[in-house]
């Protein structure tokens, strides 16, 4: 007798669609608990956690926002992996605008975030039309020539970059302001994924031609695209700099292109809760795995393969399924 | 007055001269027509004979090396699609790709966000989905049946063919370009579709259907045009055109009579 795997709506699931939703408490709590987790997660415990563990968090963070712009960026069908570039852009701008104007981090951010957005999408704009693996090399060599031409033109520091930035007052400001900016970011992506604009814009993933034939110009769609991850980037560069005293050529360092597309991978592609998973795992973990010394890289690699074979769909996704739908085995005939 | 009564009796469309070669192999050469506004051109020919090629040279899909396409006495060569569309010209594909997760009303949500559409319909959009859900009723959806909320990935190709249909006519075109709408559909679904096309017609719509279910097509058209190695063979109304010894030569071969 052959068997196969059924899956069905859970009733709940039914039951909490559209307005019917507030005809009951434990509907609506189904419905707001999951997005309840990662705030009431991020901002109740930060505060309770050591001042190593905070610093580990923030880092986390900062990945977090990476891989939630790289996710941004693959519901247009841009596959990037140059994420650094962002990081960078915003790390140095914040940087020098810091150190050569004496702007303080409250205008340094936002302008390093609106205008790093600005700079990578200009940057980007020639190649937009490039789809899948040619993208995909554009940005990952972009990051390499700009950290290069620092070093030999010796702009914004050279080798040494800039020191002595302005640093943020406490350790508890910074760690609320990229959680609070990490949950906006998180919902306010959901958010436009969900709506008409984002039908536009998954669409010309899945079918560019049907989309232009709609009367759209996909080569702006997908410069607003990129204009929200790479200031959502530019962010955590402009962040990461204040928090580091520090910018310099290492903001292009590969680390920042490789762990979001790992940490979206392992978490979940296009849901952006994936990617916040997949650095919240990861991150913690390359911490956590430092007592093992040169083992440490092993170690991660095997848990990275692990979480790939494993849960090939990625983190949130198999936890949604889970939640939404109850599974059971029913014969074949 | 004098100038409307002249955009009156200039055609909608005029192809003159279009060339499209690729590498070596001509697509598309010298291809000459016009269509008066209202009419139903059908445009036959063999495989390979250019057909699909005239489709995507006229909505902007490939450039053409040489020629004019002018559409309402505006000069579109060479425009992208969106532009060419924004001027209200549509098409559908012959291959339909339908965003095959999504419900089949949110496929239209796409052509229903166009600036065209804002601009027609004076800068709101209003609620899409139901407009939607009204336009696929319109190509034969029963709403009854709740088939619009089925994914398109669920329903067979007669509904993908009307869907494609029903997204061009989302745009509120002047011309609709239908590339083989009825190609792998049963003879039920293409006389199921065949009343949507005529009553398309009925509202003042200009169409250009590429087709090869003559019998079908020769019902409604108004004239035909046949196309052989990217070349015009002969031009007029359908019963003329197939006694055209060049035609039933290059087209019907054997099989003519």
């Amino acid at each position: 007798m052959k068997k196969r795997k059924e899956r069905i709506d859970r009733g709940i699931k039914v039951r909490a669609q559209d307005i019917f939703a507030l005809t009951s408490y434990r509907e609506m709590l189904y419905l707001l608990v999951p997005g309840a987790i990662p705030v009431v997660g991020l901002l109740c415990f930060a505060p309770m956690l050591s001042n190593y563990w905070r610093e580990v968090i923030i880092s986390t963070a900062i990945y977090a926002l990476l891989a939630i712009s790289w996710d941004m960026l693959m519901c247009a069908g841009l596959l990037s992996l140059g994420q650094s570039l962002f990081f960078g852009i915003g790390s140095y701008l914040a940087g020098s605008l810091n150190h050569y104007l004496g702007l303080p981090p409250i205008l340094t951010i936002p302008l390093a975030t609106i205008g790093g957005g600005l700079i990578c999408t200009l940057l980007l704009l020639p190649v937009l039309r490039l789809r899948g693996i040619y993208f995909a090399m554009v940005t990952l060599v972009l990051p390499l020539m700009l950290s290069r031409l620092v070093e030999a033109t010796r702009i914004l520091g050279g080798t040494e970059g800039l020191t002595g930035l302005t640093p943020f007052p406490n350790q508890l400001t910074a760690v609320f302001l990229i959680q609070i900016v990490l949950l906006v970011t998180l919902f306010g992506f959901r958010r436009i994924k969900g709506s008409d604009y984002g039908l536009v814009i998954t669409g010309i993933s899945d079918n560019d031609r049907s989309v232009m034939s709609a009367g759209i110009n996909i080569q702006w769609y997908k410069a607003q695209v990129v204009f929200l991850g790479a200031s959502v980037g530019s962010f955590a560069g402009a962040f990461g700099t204040h928090m580091d005293m520090f910018a310099g050529m290492p903001g292009f360092a590969l680390d920042y292109s490789i762990m979001p597309v790992a940490a979206a991978v392992v978490g979940g592609v296009g849901t952006f809760f994936g990617p916040l998973i997949g650095a919240f795992i990861l991150v913690p973990l390359s911490e956590a795995l430092r007592a093992l010394g040169a083992l440490r890289i092993v170690f991660y690699g095997l848990f990275l393969v692990i979480f790939v074979v494993g849960i090939p769909e990625g983190i949130f996704p198999y936890i949604q399924r889970k939640y939404q739908q109850v599974e059971r085995w029913v014969d074949v005939t | 007055m004098g100038g409307r009564d002249m955009t009156a009796q200039a055609p909608l469309l005029r192809v003159s001269n279009l060339t499209k070669t690729f590498g070596g192999v001509t697509a598309v050469s010298n291809l000459d027509f016009e269509l008066p506004e209202g009419k139903l051109l059908g445009v036959i020919g063999p495989n390979g004979s250019g057909k699909t090629t005239l489709v995507n040279l006229i909505t902007g899909f490939t450039r053409p090396v040489a020629g004019r396409i002018e559409f309402r006495g505006r000069d579109v060569t060479g425009w992208p699609p969106h532009r060419v569309v924004g001027e209200g010209i549509s098409r559908t594909f012959q291959m339909v790709r339908p965003f095959y997760q999504l419900p089949a009303y949110k496929n239209l949500i796409v052509p229903l966000y166009s600036p065209r559409v804002k601009k027609l319909t004076g800068g709101r959009y209003g609620d899409r989905s139901a407009v939607a859900l009204d336009l696929l009723e319109e190509v034969g959806f029963e709403r009854d049946a709740y088939v619009s909320y089925k994914k398109a990935g669920a329903l067979p190709q007669g509904y993908l063919k009307r869907l494609e249909l029903a997204k061009a006519m989302a745009l509120r075109p002047d011309l609709i370009i239908l590339d083989e709408l009825f190609s792998g559909l049963s003879l039920a679904e293409v006389a199921s579709i065949v009343p949507i096309i005529e009553k398309l017609k009925h509202q003042g719509k200009t169409i250009i259907m590429i087709e090869h279910r003559l019998k079908e097509l020769f019902r409604i058209a108004d004239g035909v045009l046949v196309l052989n190695y990217g070349r015009k063979i002969a031009e007029g109304l359908a019963a003329e055109v197939m006694k055209s010894p060049a035609v039933r030569d290059a087209y019907l071969g054997s099989e003519g009579d």
